[in-house]
C-alpha cells in the first residue's frame, strides 16, 4: 500500500533531477535570507549557481549542533517571523535548545512524510494510534500526530508516563497502535507480565512504532515478543522534522528515507570524506522541502550504513541501516571505542537478562555494567547466577574489546525511566 | 519422593531489601518457619521454609521479585555426635556433592537441609542408610 505511490516509486533518474532543482532552490534560498550561510557561501566562494549537479553538493558548507546552538534563536529563520507555524526545540544536555521553526506549509509536508510512512507499514483509517511520545516541544509526538489524523486514524494523544491510564484507554479504546520509545516499551511489556496481561488475548495491539533513542535488532524482538505486534523502527530528529525523516515498510530491514525531502549523505565523522556504499559512517542530511528553516548538510552524528541494493516493496528510496551508534555516545574507554549499543545488543542477546541495564564509567577508566535479571532468569541457584555474570563478562569482553565489572540486580532494582532512556553514567575525572 | 520446596530469592545485597521481602510475606499472611541469607558480593539469594510456599510464590512474584522454587531435602538426624556425620558419610560414600546445607533444631528433633542435584537417588540411599527424609507436610508440623 502507498500514501503517494508516484513520488515513492518514482524512477531514480526523475528522482535526482527533482533533488537537484530543490537542492538548487535551497542553496538560493539560504544564499538570499541566512547571514549565517552568506557568510559561509562567501567563505568557500561558492554561490547558488554553482550547484549545477547533485555532486556540487559538496562545494556547500556542512552545519553542526554547534552551528544551530550559535544562532539561537532565530539566527537561521529563513522567512519573516509572520510567517512562522510553530516552534519546536531540541533540548541538549548542556547550555541552550536548537530552535526551530516550522511554517505552515513545512508542517502540512512533514505531515505529509508521516502519511506515507503509516500506509507503508500497513495502517488505515481503522487502526487506532496512541501515541505514548511526549507532547510539547520535542518533535516527537506532534510531527507523528498530524500524518497520523491526514492518514485517518484515530489517535489518543496519550503522552508519555502513566502507565496505568495507558493501559486502560489501550483497552477501553482498542489501541492497535503505539507510538513509544524501546525503552518505554520494554517498561511497559514490564509491566504487562507483572499484571498476568497476555497482549495477544488482553489487548489489540498491532504494530509498534519505536523510534527516539538508538536500540538493537534483540531489542526489537524483546517488544514484539512483549507487546506482540510488529514493531517498525522509526528515524527521525527534530532538526529534520522529528519522526518520519525513514521509517522500516512491511520488509522490516532498513529504513526508507524520503529522499525527494531529504538529501542523504554517509561521511566518515573524522575526515568529513564520503563513505562507500555500505559502509558505515555519520548520516549528514540537507533539507529539500523546507521554507521556515532549510538546513544545509546537516550533520546528525548518528552512525549508519546505507543500503543501496533496491528494496523488494517497489520504493524507491534508498534505505539505511538502524543507528548503530551516535557519533556523541560513542564512548572511549582504555583507548577503546565502545558504542552503548554494543552493549545492548550483547545484554539482548542473554535471554536470563532483563530489559534495563546501566553501564557506569568510574575511576580511572573502570567500565561497569549493572545488569537486571529476568524475572524467569533466576532458579534459585547461586551458582547459576555466577556462571551468568561470567558469561555476560566474557561476551562483553568479546564484543567491546574492554572487560568490564558486571553486577547483576533483580529486576526491578534500576532506575526506569519512560522518556529517553539514560544508560551512561560517567564519572571519570581523566 | 520426600522432597521439600523453598521459596528462593534473588535480592541486591543492601539495605532493606530483606525487610522489602518480608514485608510482602507478612501482608500474604505467610509464615516463615525457617531463612538462610547468603550474599556473593553484590547480591544475595534468600531461601525460605514457609507454611504456603504457592501464596508466597504468586505474591513475591506480582511484586516483581525474582522469585523461585527449590527443592531440597530435609533429612532428620538424632541430636547427638556422629549424626551428621552419617549423612555426610553417606552422600560422600556415593559420590554425590552437597551444594548447600543448613540445620535447625525445632522441638528437640534436628534436621538438616540439603541442596544437591540429584534429589531422588540422595534419598533412596539415606533412606537406605536408615536415615528419615522428611516430606513437607512433616517438616512443617514440627
Amino acid at each position: 500500500m502507498f500514501w503517494d505511490r508516484v513520488i515513492e516509486t518514482l524512477e531514480r533518474a526523475a528522482l535526482a533531477r527533482l533533488q537537484l532543482e530543490r537542492l538548487q532552490t535551497t542553496a538560493a534560498r539560504v544564499a538570499a535570507r541566512v547571514p549565517f550561510y552568506q557568510r559561509q557561501l562567501a567563505a568557500r566562494h561558492v554561490t547558488p549557481d554553482h550547484i549545477r549537479s547533485l555532486d556540487d553538493l559538496r562545494r556547500l558548507p556542512f552545519t553542526t549542533n554547534a552551528d544551530l546552538r550559535a544562532n539561537y534563536p532565530e539566527g537561521l529563520l529563513a522567512v519573516d517571523r509572520r510567517d512562522v507555524a510553530r516552534l519546536h526545540t531540541s533540548s541538549g544536555t548542556t547550555g541552550k535548545p536548537k530552535a526551530l521553526f516550522f511554517s505552515r506549509r513545512d508542517l502540512d509536508a512533514a505531515a505529509e512524510l508521516v502519511a506515507r510512512c503509516f500506509v507503508m507499514t500497513g495502517a488505515t483509517a481503522d487502526d487506532v494510534l496512541q501515541n505514548m511520545m511526549t507532547y510539547g516541544l520535542f518533535t516527537g509526538a506532534l510531527m507523528l500526530h498530524y500524518g497520523a489524523e491526514k492518514v485517518g486514524l484515530m489517535v489518543i494523544p496519550a503522552g508519555p508516563g502513566n502507565s496505568d491510564r495507558q493501559l486502560m484507554l489501550m483497552q477501553d479504546f482498542g489501541t492497535t497502535i503505539i507510538h513509544v520509545t524501546p525503552s518505554y516499551a520494554l517498561y511497559f511489556a514490564d509491566l504487562l507480565e507483572k499484571r498476568g496481561l497476555r497482549p495477544c488475548r488482553d489487548l489489540t495491539l498491532r504494530k509498534a512504532y519505536v523510534g527516539a533513542e538508538p536500540y538493537t535488532e534483540e531489542t526489537r524482538h524483546k517488544i514484539e515478543q512483549g507487546l506482540g505486534v510488529d514493531v517498525y523502527n522509526c528515524y527521525g530528529l527534530s532538526e529534520m522534522n522529528g519522526p518520519g525523516v525513514a521509517f522500516e515498510c512491511g520488509q522490516k530491514h532498513g529504513l526508507h528515507v524520503w529522499e525527494d525531502n531529504f538529501l542523504l549523505e554517509i561521511i566518515d565523522p573524522e575526515t568529513s570524506e564520503p563513505v562507500s556504499d555500505g559502509q558505515p559512517g555519520e548520516l549528514v542530511l540537507t533539507t529539500l522541502n523546507r521554507e521556515a528553516m532549510p538546513l544545509l548538510r546537516y550533520r546528525t552524528r548518528d552512525i549508519t550504513a546505507l543500503i543501496p541494493e533496491p528494496c523488494p516493496c517497489g520504493r524507491t528510496h534508498r534505505r539505511i541501516q538502524r543507528i548503530t551508534g551516535r557519533a556523541d555516545d560513542m564512548l572511549i574507554v582504555r583507548g577503546v571505542n565502545v558504542y552503548p549499543q554494543q552493549i545492548e545488543r550483547v545484554l539482548m542477546g542473554i535471554p536470563a537478562v532483563g530489559r534495563n541495564y546501566l553501564i557506569t564509567l568510574d575511576g580511572l577508566d573502570d567500565m561497569s555494567v549493572q545488569v537486571e535479571l529476568a524475572e524467569s532468569g533466576f532458579d534459585g541457584q547461586v551458582e547459576h547466577l555466577v556462571n551468568l555474570q561470567n558469561q555476560i563478562i566474557e561476551r562483553l569482553r568479546a564484543e567491546t574489546l574492554v572487560k568490564p565489572k558486571v553486577e547483576l540486580v533483580p529486576p526491578g532494582a534500576l532506575p526506569v525511566s519512560e522518556g529517553k532512556a539514560k544508560r551512561v553514567v560517567d564519572r571519570r575525572r581523566l | 519422593m520426600n522432597k521439600v520446596k523453598l521459596i528462593a530469592v534473588f535480592a541486591e545485597n543492601k539495605p532493606g531489601q530483606t525487610a522489602r521481602i518480608t514485608g510482602l510475606l507478612a501482608t500474604a499472611g505467610v509464615n516463615v518457619r525457617w531463612v538462610t541469607i547468603a550474599s556473593t558480593g553484590p547480591f544475595g539469594v534468600m531461601k525460605f521454609l514457609v507454611d504456603r510456599p504457592d501464596a508466597a510464590f504468586a505474591t513475591l512474584k506480582q511484586n516483581g521479585v525474582a522469585v523461585s522454587f527449590l527443592d531440597v531435602l530435609a533429612v532428620e538426624v538424632t541430636d547427638r555426635p556422629g549424626a551428621l556425620h552419617a549423612v555426610a558419610d553417606c552422600l560422600a560414600q556415593n559420590r554425590l556433592n552437597l551444594d548447600n546445607a543448613s540445620g535447625f533444631v525445632a522441638n528437640r528433633r534436628a534436621v538438616l537441609v540439603i541442596e544437591l542435584h540429584e534429589l531422588e537417588r540422595a534419598q533412596t540411599l539415606l533412606q537406605q542408610a536408615g536415615l528419615r527424609v522428611l516430606t513437607q507436610a512433616e517438616l512443617l508440623s514440627l
